[in-house]
């Protein structure tokens, strides 16, 4: 990259102080995203994905709190020194957010319309009107047939792809510089989720924008994404290009994970699955925190927090076997198992479902 | 995704009873823990007391007026400490022996009400269909009259209503909220997946009321009664007040309150300390309702 | 919406066939045959009570009695008050007007002050005054009606007489110029409004902390902070219009209690309105009145219910569609 990222995370450190514990969700993660790049942050429920997101925008309530430490710097500005007033002009404006369940994620009682135009007169001086017709011309470009009668209905009148077009609409009206989709499709029909990726990428080739594609399904990362985060246990575990991370993936974890998608066209008894639950975010288990799920895993694992390793250009990994790589044995099912249950002080495997 | 590793753990935390007891007993050990709710149930065991021992406890007799031109009237004192009325009676003993009337009949008309509410609720609920429609548009008319209008209107046409006529009174007219919250419960009880478990082990419609649909209705019954005392009792006092109410020299905490409306302002103690004992006896209530709500919600009977 | 208001009205009217229909029953059953009674009351003139004799067909079988008793009902009639000496109609219609003035206040004033201050509490959940608040509304909220009433008389009208203490109007109120004829109207409205404003604000107060804490964590009021709206407003008009709606529902349920409350405050306060002429007619054994009182009661509640449903379609435009 010749010009300087547009956004860059450091040491990002979101916790949540609650009556049960101190939940560490996001703890110390770094990256960087330039112009009209899209990055994908990927992991299963509970890795701190969306929280990360939320740190942002700096979105978190109580009893979150973002820690000293953490810096967010964009466009060379550090987005956690700002007053309320600083962020509140970015948000929506030079970032927009783009969120999961479109149906709860609008407000029923206002009209589609009134809740893009809002965005427009939020940040900018325009009219009642002005901001209305801006407001049916965004549900035009995101593909909305009949879009001045549409912008009249209410959220309960449109389709759940209507609904997350129009949230499309909401984060792109101003034209920002970046735009976080929070598993922008998971909620939808294959087919439309498939509509809506083509949507973002259309329009992320006109406008220019960044994208931070936040998801735990390879498959979109493989469609959109130019580089991937993997995240776990509230860090990032592994950086690379989306073509390497598919093809040479270092981390058991990333390697869990694409070993888990189903293939169509191959014959599988049984999906794989990685054993063990993701632990609780108010007790990471010491050293690595992948290590009462990982088949390779041995003492050295347990004692020491893997830092992020260098693998190659632009590929890093937080694992130990990058250092001692002859450790990469894959030991039988029974015994990966039998690791879980030998250390119950250390490991969580209990979770609710 | 988890292969045998669950069982020796125990989560702590798990819905408020750790120990797993029995939903009663852990609603009970909850109910321990409010204080509010102590309190209040503190407050109404002492009421209750004083009800049933009133005319041992009380310093005067109930309805004795020793003296009615020197002793009418006094302000609050040592030796009456909630004054006396236009009668010359001291309005503390007169306080204490209303309650066994005004508690009473409360407590009664509450019972006949919520049996005949959850009857008719139960019914309409498991039922269903056009005979659930029918009735529930019966109780949302009848749920429209204004309550007391239509207590006045029956205390009118029915003179001269005694004790019983006066429970019965307040029981036919308070059930319609009770059948709409039982028959709410029946319907989602129906619907239960453990319900349609038992229909096929050929199990009997009354057999399934009763042991799978009765359990999920008592506590939110149970919670709504107990609000519905004190409500009771405000509206017997109110009618009493009105003149509808229990006949003088008969105490109630109404009587008391409409006797010293005849002196009011001037000798304002007498309604104003009657009315206090209401106050007291629907706050304990409401504390008590607040707390079992709580208690009874930690654990959903049966658990889902 | 056209439908629905059609519904709403169709409702009604099956709630007032009823509340007839009931009150025909209750003057049937009673003991002492209420109508005879009315009939052999020396206080009404012989032609009355031909009139009415014939209108109700009293010496018809009962199915035609009940049919007729409903037309009559249709048209607002019925019969004589023994206790007023005019139709029941009449005395209806002179006390209905006091009751709503009396209700509309209290309910304009119990939203105007329990919305906002639940909003608020809601807003800063866990601060010592939202528990003095919350406390307070508990126990404002668990006082008798006619208890506060009292005490509110007794401070207002008799320590400090600064308001009457009777009546809607003064005795020489007619003699009044126009400005202090309204003043006069307000100034005895403000007790028995108060007293019922007061116990409603609390309960409102109460569900409006608890529906706006239930919208606060919810996905589109997160939406609207990341679209870059102001705090306040994210809380006043995306959070509170939404948390509005339960709150009108249950002002919507609550009219029959109101109404309820409001007869004990009438008396207390010697307002001129339903709540008073039913206690008189009680007193006059006027049975006739108290059908009256009981039908118009439903017919209140109705009218108070679609309104606002009204409200809480506009309010909600979900609700439109069903």
């Amino acid at each position: 990259m010749t010009q300087p990222p547009l956004l860059t995370v450091s040491d990002l450190r979101t916790y949540f102080y609650t009556g049960a514990g101190t939940a560490r969700a996001v703890d110390g993660v770094s990256f960087s995203i330039g112009a009209g790049e899209t990055l994908g942050i990927v992991g299963e429920s509970g890795c701190g994905k969306s929280v990360t997101a939320l740190s942002i925008l700096r979105l978190i309530q109580q009893p979150g709190r973002l820690e000293s430490g953490s810096k967010i710097v964009f466009e060379g500005k550090d987005l956690l020194q700002l007053d309320d007033a600083g962020i509140r002009q970015i948000r929506g404006n030079r970032i927009a957010m783009i969120f999961q369940e479109p149906m709860t994620a609008l407000n029923p009682v206002f009209t589609v319309g009134d809740q893009i135009a809002e965005v427009v007169r939020v940040h900018s001086k325009a009219s009642r009107r002005a901001a209305w017709d801006r407001a049916v011309e965004m549900l035009t470009i995101v593909g909305i047939p009949a879009p001045a009668e549409r912008a009249r209905q209410y959220p309960h009148q449109l389709s759940g792809g209507m609904r997350q077009r129009v949230l499309i609409a909401m984060a792109l009206v101003m034209s920002p510089a970046l735009v976080i989709a929070d598993e922008p499709t998971t909620a939808l029909d294959v087919t439309i989720q498939a509509q809506i990726l083509e949507l973002l990428a259309e329009l992320q080739q006109r406008l220019g924008t960044s994208i931070v594609m936040i998801t735990h399904d390879l498959g979109v990362i493989a469609e959109v994404a130019s580089r991937v985060l993997v995240m776990y246990g509230g860090e990032v575990v592994e950086e690379a290009r989306v073509e390497t991370l598919f093809a040479e993936p270092h981390h058991p974890y990333t390697e869990g994970l694409l070993h888990a998608m189903p293939r169509v066209g191959r014959r599988q008894e049984r999906l794989a699955v990685i054993p063990g639950n993701v632990p609780p975010p108010t007790a990471w288990p010491s050293g690595c925190r992948f290590r009462d799920r990982c088949p390779y895993a041995w003492d050295r694992c347990e004692r020491e927090h893997p830092p992020l390793y260098q693998i190659g250009a632009g590929h890093t990994s937080r694992c130990h076997l990058a250092d001692e790589p002859e450790r990469r044995v894959r030991r039988p099912r029974a015994e990966a198992t039998a690791a879980t249950l030998v250390s119950p002080a250390t490991s969580r495997a209990g979770d609710a479902a | 995704m988890t292969p045998m590793s669950d069982a020796p753990f125990r989560e702590p935390g798990d819905g408020g009873n750790p120990a797993g007891l029995s939903p009663w007993r852990a609603a009970l050990r909850t109910l321990g823990r409010d204080r509010s709710a102590i309190a209040g149930t503190v407050v109404l065991a002492v009421l209750g007391a004083l009800a049933v021992a009133a005319k041992h406890v009380v310093p005067y007799e109930c309805n004795a007026q020793p003296n009615i031109v020197a002793l009418k009237n006094i302000a609050p004192s040592l030796a009456h400490p909630f004054g006396t009325d236009e009668f010359s009676r001291d309005v503390l003993s007169r306080v204490i022996c209303g309650s066994q009337v005004s508690l009473s009949v409360a407590f009664l008309s509450v019972m006949v009400a919520a049996t005949l509410g959850t009857i008719y609720g139960a019914v309409a609920g498991y039922v269903g269909g056009m005979v659930d429609s029918a009735m529930m548009r019966l109780i949302d008319a009848l749920l429209a009259i204004p309550r007391v209008l239509l207590l006045i209107a029956i205390a009118t046409l029915w003179n001269g209503l005694g004790i019983v006529g006066l429970v019965l009174l307040l029981g036919l007219t308070g059930w319609f909220g009770v059948s709409r919250l039982v028959r709410t419960l029946v319907i989602s009880a129906r619907e239960d997946e453990f319900v349609t478990a038992a229909r096929a082990l050929g199990a009997s419609d009354m057999r399934i009321l009763g042991q799978h649909i009765l359990p999920q209705v008592i506590s939110p019954v149970l919670v709504s009664a107990t609000l519905a005392i004190g409500n009771v009792v405000v509206v017997e006092a109110g009618l009493t007040y009105l003149g509808m109410g229990v006949r003088p020299p008969r105490a109630s905490w109404g009587s008391v309150f409409s006797d010293g409306m005849i002196s009011f302002p001037s000798a304002w103690w007498t309604s104003v300390f009657a009315g206090l004992a209401l106050v007291v006896t629907v706050l304990a209530v409401n504390l008590v309702a607040d707390g079992l709500r709580e208690a009874l919600n930690t654990r959903q009977l049966p658990a889902r | 919406m056209r439908r629905f208001l059609a519904r709403r009205l169709a409702h009604g009217a099956a709630v007032i066939f009823i509340a007839v229909s009931l009150s025909f029953l209750l003057l049937h059953i009673a003991p002492g045959d209420p109508f005879s009674a009315t009939l052999a009351s020396a206080s009404i003139d012989p032609a009355t009570l031909a009139q009415w004799r014939t209108a109700y067909g009293l010496d018809r079988p009962i199915l035609e009695q009940y049919i007729r008793f409903l037309g009559q009902a249709a048209v607002g009639n019925f019969g004589p008050s023994i206790r007023y000496h005019q139709p029941v109609a009449d005395v209806l219609a002179a006390a209905i007007p006091q009751t709503i003035t009396l209700m509309g206040t209290a309910l304009v004033l119990s939203f105007g002050f329990g919305v906002p201050l639940g909003s608020w509490q809601a807003a800063h959940r866990g601060t010592t005054t939202d528990r003095i608040a919350g406390t307070a509304s508990l126990i404002v909220g668990s006082l008798p009606e006619f208890w506060l009433g009292l005490v509110l008389l007794l401070l207002f009208a008799a320590r400090f007489p600064i308001l009457p203490s009777h009546g809607a109007v003064d005795p020489m109120h007619d003699l009044f110029p126009l400005a202090e004829r309204v003043i006069d109207r307000a100034r005895h409205l403000v007790l028995p409004a108060l007293t019922l404003a007061l116990l409603s604000s609390a309960s409102i107060a109460r569900y409006q902390r608890a529906t706006l804490l239930d919208v606060l964590p919810q996905d589109f009021v997160r939406t609207a902070r990341a679209k870059g709206v102001a705090e306040r407003h994210v809380l006043w008009k995306h959070a509170l219009r939404n948390a509005l709606v339960p709150t009108i529902v249950l002002a919507g349920l609550s009219l029959p209690a109101l109404i309820g409350g409001a007869v004990f405050v009438e008396r207390i306060f010697s307002w001129p309105g339903m709540g008073s002429v039913a206690v008189e007619a009680f007193a006059g054994r006027d049975y006739q009145l108290v059908a009256g009182t009981t039908v118009a009661g439903a017919v209140l509640v109705v009218a108070g219910s679609i309104v606002a449903d009204l409200l809480h379609a506009v309010a909600d435009p979900r609700v439109r569609a069903r």
